[in-house]
């Protein structure tokens, strides 16, 4: 059992330090831009680049998995990423600070793509950019099923499994203790009760909180772990996403502000004990802290998984940077250093976020005391 | 910088994902796993409480046995000494009893052994006279039996009345 494990293990931290290699694309004596690589990684993408390799030809070939693109835009329009990424030429532009850069147009369909934004294109089939290089053009609303949004699938699907084999070892009488993963569930779900909920929110009414609480901390944890796992399906850096970690602090304020009782709006529009007089300071100043609240849950979990991912990548950039395999010496201890640093991170900040949701939310519905 | 520019798809998916992912898992995840728990929790919490009871009513029990135990032992020495005492009486009084009759019984031998001897020696009275009486008619029979004899005789009660 435990030779299994430290077999995955090694294989997952082995697969864990290759992922940057397969990303960059260098070819011999080619200098790698370890920067461009660690951004193009953090951020989403509209197709899953899985590796480049260099053909007999010296010609670059990408292995990517095409997602499907969605935009809204007079009517809802449903094609592949391929359109952009293969079949169309790159048109090159040069940005203000006089360096080239590229842009994917398919002027069939009449979209281009910079910086993974789409844009509609003008009548000449390009795009406009002002004098500070950015697009003018108009943007549809873009819905796409992008890297994030299919981790966010494929993360929701493999968690129901799990747990849902976790669930099938309590179908008899539910009194012998944990089987199988649920001898791994259990535990985490207990914790999040007893630790979370019931200390955060009080024995009367933690009940309630429970399936936001349960659901945010294993959804943002398993999401952090997938985002380790250096190849398709893991590898997207959701969690270390602002869209994403926006959503689920939004939750955690929407949970909160409906769950508020009578003494916890009280406090925010008459607080007890400060004068009548401060009141029109005090209440934007409440005010501001029900967003204040959520604004950090949000930036924590943000910052601390993209710092991960850009400690992980920076570290195996260096041998790229330098451009000698010789520095994987060290490189690869630190990386694996911070990798396994990353696996406490991705469980600490799933806690983390869920502690401070069960802390503000039983701050809402405190009794007076 | 894009970066930290929320991104309208992405949010809508996640909000839209976490919001069914939230409702699928409580109904088949979380509510099964929290009932499971909570279930096994309270039976350990009663299988744990019954034993105390348990253990609470087995010390009872054993106190209570301890104390019919010694009430018993109590009613027995009580009882094993009023026996004594009963016996104990039975036997005086039987002793008792027994005495008086012993006495009573010699008492009558004593008298019937006294009537036995005095008949006896009344009867033994009544023989030596009868005897006497034979000898002394033998004898005069024997002094009276010549003329002479009877002339001595007759003389030597006259010589006895002569003398008065």
């Amino acid at each position: 059992m435990l030779n299994t494990t430290l077999k995955a293990f090694v294989w997952m931290v082995v697969l864990l330090l290759s992922a940057p290699v397969f990303s960059s694309s260098s070819a011999e004596g080619e200098p790698v831009d370890v920067a461009e690589m660690i951004m193009h990684h953090i951020k989403d993408a509209h197709e899953w680049h899985v590796l480049t390799y260099t053909d007999d030809n010296d010609g670059k070939q990408h292995v990517s998995v095409h997602l499907p693109i969605i935009l809204i835009d007079g009517g809802i329009k449903v094609f592949s990423s391929k359109r952009f990424y293969h079949e169309e030429e790159a048109i090159e532009i040069l940005t203000p600070e006089g360096e080239t850069d590229h842009y994917l147009v398919n002027q069939e369909l009449g979209y281009g793509i910079f910086h993974e934004e789409i844009y509609k294109l003008n009548e000449a089939g390009l795009l406009d950019f002002d004098v500070e290089g950015h697009v003018t053009n108009a943007k549809p609303y873009d819905f796409s099923i992008t890297k994030n949004v299919f981790t966010l699938f494929f993360s929701s699907l493999l968690l129901f499994v799990l747990l849902k084999a976790a669930v099938k070892s309590y179908k008899s009488d539910g009194l012998h203790p944990p089987r199988g993963i649920a001898r791994f569930v259990e535990p985490i779900v207990v914790f999040v009760r007893d630790d979370i909920a019931k200390a955060n929110i009080g024995e009367a009414k933690y009940k309630k909180f429970m399936p936001f609480l349960l659901t945010a901390f294993f959804f943002i944890w398993i999401n952090n772990m997938l985002g380790l796992i250096p190849i398709i399906p893991g590898g997207a850096n959701l969690t270390g996403n602002i869209s994403f970690t926006l959503t689920l602090a939004a939750m955690t304020m929407l949970v909160t502000v409906f769950s508020g009782n009578k003494n916890y709006w009280k406090h925010i529009f008459s607080t007890p004990g400060v004068p009548v007089a401060l009141l029109p300071i005090m209440i934007p100043v409440e005010l501001v802290g029900i967003i204040a609240k959520p604004f950090a849950l949000m930036v924590r979990l943000f910052a601390n998984i993209t710092a991960g991912h850009i400690i992980v990548l920076a570290l195996t950039g260096i041998i790229f940077t330098f451009g000698s395999v010789a520095w994987a010496g060290l490189s690869i201890p630190m990386s694996l250093f911070i990798g396994v640093l990353e696996l406490l991170v991705a469980f600490l900040q799933a806690f983390i976020f869920t502690m401070l949701s069960a802390l503000f939310i039983g701050e809402a519905v405190a009794e007076e005391h | 910088m894009d970066l930290i520019t929320p991104d309208l798809g992405l949010v809508f998916w996640t909000g839209l994902t976490f919001i069914i992912l939230m409702f699928i898992l409580t109904k088949f995840i979380w509510k099964p796993i929290m009932a499971a728990v909570n279930n096994r929790e309270n039976n350990i919490q009663e299988a744990l409480d019954m034993a105390k009871k348990t253990k609470a009513e087995m010390e009872k029990l054993q106190t209570q046995n301890a104390n019919l135990l010694k009430e018993a032992r109590i009613e027995r020495d009580e009882m094993i000494k009023e026996a004594k005492i009963t016996s104990d009486s039975m036997i005086d009084s039987a002793k008792s009893k027994a005495q008086i009759e012993a006495d009573k019984i010699v008492e009558n031998a004593r008298v019937s052994i006294q009537a036995e001897k005095n008949a006896a020696v009344a009867e033994l009275k009544n023989q030596v006279a009868t005897i006497a009486l034979e000898i002394a008619e033998k004898i005069l029979r024997q002094e009276l039996s010549t003329d002479e004899k009877q002339k001595q005789l007759a003389e030597s009660f006259a010589k006895d009345i002569n003398l008065n």
